[in-house]
């Protein structure tokens, strides 16, 4: 049961001029599951692991519970981590992988085969105790390292990207295991992953980090709703969201004969900060309407159908301004438009996006 | 120049036909191979035999033929004499002298591989990720690029003896001196000699154990070493329940190839001692006997005997190694 806090907390590697991680403010809920997304080399991991104590923090604080833990060893922060390639002891059998922890710290025998028989059944390993990870399928490898976490009963649980060594269907089944897990402990748990799939359905909040610097943090529906600026925007959502960069008229943003309305406060906000007379928009595949030819729809000559079964996205080109534009909608999977067809796609009214062209902030 | 080499080319010539005459064989050897069965089931037993034969042979003459000469010979007493069954057996296991050669080359099997072992790994676990490691790894690691002969001339100025009236040349004599101490002769007095010459093999091996111990050592995964950390592993903990369990191959290798070198250890007691002093060991006292006292009749039979018994030592541990290193294997 613990809070955690960063409080501008830095990562400079020696002999690189930028930060890997600049300057976070975070403030992590007791029992909250918050998950930290980004691209490789955002600083995600870094995050983590200046949290657990195996990266140093050149500048700033972090808090476990308002105890100042940025010069404590990791030992000392009572914190316990799943690796990604899980980082089982290879001459251990699970049992022991799982006690090794409470034996180090001198916990009673009895105590210590009460809880690793508990966290055991929990993740359904009662078979595989006497077995060596390597005898392991990578599921089961998996499951060994999260209980090895759990056997701990730590403050904060940190977990390095856990799923991606797995295949998809197990990736999918696991993470709804992590999920209801940590619901079921309350254990506060700090979470790296690159697929925004897994942050928005897991996270309570969710940390987007690019470039060392912290974009946005909000529960997974205000993410998806109100990006804060245009990379959080293309970032969440898959397939990614249209996002333009085009005219401003009077009214608001122009592709092509077709304007997306924007109020007064967003054409002069758009017009701040350098931003002239651009404006970025963006609208969702879902946020849109095939409709006939002469109902406001923006032409897009159709190059690329995907079937998914549930959804069917349309990819397809406009020329705007003398460049080829690409646009994805999504469309009636049983009514999919041709190759090569001319379709016109309406966003819906008031669904779009809008970022000043200079900052790409929201406005 | 007034030196005439026309007397060393015509010495050449014999040389480059040898060369000439191997390249012609073997190149020959793989053409014919290649060219010849292009049919059907004896094709790859040809080949087979084709690639193999020539080493077996070389085997046969350079390894398998001796073997059995030395044993019939350690069954004789000299190469024309007569046959003496067990005799040289049983002068090794009664005899004063190559008892107290046994038991040294005991002390040199027991001290040198535990003790290099030791040193070496205690090193790489020190300079593991230290500043200036290559440097400090490098120091231990020269005496590997010395000959041993060379490495016992030197350690022999630091055991150097002179009376306690002269001028020490002798490092430790020196020192001794200096702590107001008589000078000792090291070299000569048994049974310490034997380990004095012992440390000139561990300063020796200590580097090979540390190269290969320091290289296991970065081999196990950091993530390994990061989850211990976080399990509240000490250093010390570390050390014994994540890094030797990960290393153990790699150390039982490392003991066992300094085990094999110090069974054939020669050149240490050659030059330091030449077997005086009661400093014989095995390797040494089979050359000893067959070639340095080839005129006692019964030299060459001892020396024989010797060698098979040296032979009989070292083949369980070759073939220990070879089995783990199988084991390795499948565990990849």
């Amino acid at each position: 049961m613990a809070t955690v806090t960063y409080s501008k907390a830095s990562r400079i590697y020696p002999g690189t001029p930028r930060p890997a991680v600049d300057q976070l403010n975070l403030e992590i809920g007791d029992g909250e599951f918050l998950v930290l997304v980004g691209p490789s080399g955002c600083g995600k991991s870094t995050s983590l692991r200046m949290l657990a104590g195996l990266e140093d923090v050149d500048a700033g604080d972090i808090l476990i519970n308002d105890r100042n833990v940025t010069h404590l060893p990791p030992k000392a922060r009572d914190i316990a981590m799943v690796f990604q390639n899980y980082a089982l002891y290879p001459h251990m059998t699970v049992y022991e992988n799982m006690a090794f922890a409470l034996k180090l710290r001198k916990t009673p025998k009895h105590e210590i085969d009460r809880r690793v028989k508990e966290a055991a059944a929990m993740l359904q390993l009662e078979d595989y105790l006497g077995r060596k990870p390597k005898a392991l399928s990578g599921g089961q490898r998996q499951r060994v390292a999260m209980g090895r976490a759990i056997v701990r009963e730590p403050q904060v649980f940190l977990m390095d990207e856990p799923l991606s060594n797995l295949d998809a269907k197990l990736r999918v089944q696991t993470r709804s295991q992590i999920a209801t897990l940590q619901a079921k402990l309350g254990i506060t748990t700090v979470y790296v992953t690159h697929d925004q799939v897994e942050a928005m359905t897991m996270g309570h909040r969710v940390a987007v980090l690019l470039d060392g610097v912290l974009q946005q943090v909000d529960s997974p529906r205000a993410l998806y709703d109100r990006p804060a600026n245009v990379f959080v925007a293309g970032f969440m959502g898959s397939p990614a969201m249209n996002i333009k960069t085009v005219p401003l008229s009077d009214k608001g943003g122009r592709f092509g004969d077709v304007t997306l309305p924007l109020t007064r406060e967003q054409l002069t906000a758009a017009q701040a900060d350098g931003g002239g007379n651009r404006v970025t928009v963006g609208f969702r595949p879902e946020d849109t309407d095939l409709v006939g030819p002469n109902d406001g729809g923006i032409p897009i000559t159709v190059d690329l159908v995907e079937e998914l079964g549930s959804d069917a996205y349309v990819h397809g080109t406009v020329a705007l301004e003398g460049q080829d534009e690409r646009f994805v909608v999504r469309a009636d999977p049983r009514r999919t438009p041709r190759l090569t067809e001319i379709v016109y796609v309406r966003p819906h009214v008031n669904t779009h996006h809008a970022f000043n062209a200079a900052t790409g902030l929201r406005i | 120049m007034d030196y005439d080499f026309s007397e060393d080319v015509a010495k050449i010539w014999p040389a480059l036909l040898f060369i000439g005459g191997f390249v012609a064989v073997v190149g020959g050897l793989l053409f014919v191979l290649d060219i010849l069965p292009r049919w059907g089931k004896g094709k790859e037993r040809l080949h087979m035999f084709g690639f193999l034969g020539p080493a077996l042979i070389l085997l046969a003459i350079g390894l398998v033929y001796p073997l059995i000469r030395t044993v019939t010979l350690s069954f004789y007493n000299n190469t024309r004499g007569k046959f003496v069954g067990l005799d040289n057996y049983t002068w090794i296991v009664t005899n004063d002298d190559t008892l107290i050669m046994l038991r040294n080359t005991l002390f040199w099997v027991v001290c040198v591989p535990l003790l290099a072992t030791a040193f070496g790994l205690i090193y790489a676990v020190l300079v593991d990720k230290a500043r200036g490691e290559g440097i400090a790894k490098s120091l231990i690691f020269m005496p590997m690029a010395i000959s041993l002969v060379g490495a016992t001339i030197i350690w022999k100025f630091i055991y150097a003896f002179r009376e306690a009236d002269q001028e020490q040349i002798g490092l430790l004599n020196q020192i001794l001196v200096w702590l107001g101490m008589e000078p000792q002769q090291f070299l000569t007095s048994s049974p310490s000699n034997t380990f004095y010459m012992i440390v000139m093999m561990i300063w020796i091996q200590a580097g090979f154990a540390m190269v290969i111990l320091s290289a296991a050592i970065k081999a196990i995964p950091a993530e390994i070493v990061e989850a211990a950390r976080l399990d509240g592993a000490s250093p010390w903990q570390m050390f014994w329940r994540v890094t030797m369990p990960s290393i153990r191959p790699a150390v039982v290798v490392v003991t066992i190839t300094i085990t094999i070198a110090t069974l054939k250890v020669f050149d240490i007691v050659r030059t330091s001692t030449n077997g005086n002093f009661k400093s014989s060991v095995l390797a040494f006292e089979m050359y000893n006997q067959a070639f340095r006292l080839s005129d006692d009749p019964n030299g060459e039979g001892r020396g024989a005997a010797l060698a098979v018994v040296l032979f009989l030592l070292v083949v369980p541990v070759v073939v220990y190694q070879a089995r783990q290193l199988r084991k390795r294997a499948e565990i990849r």
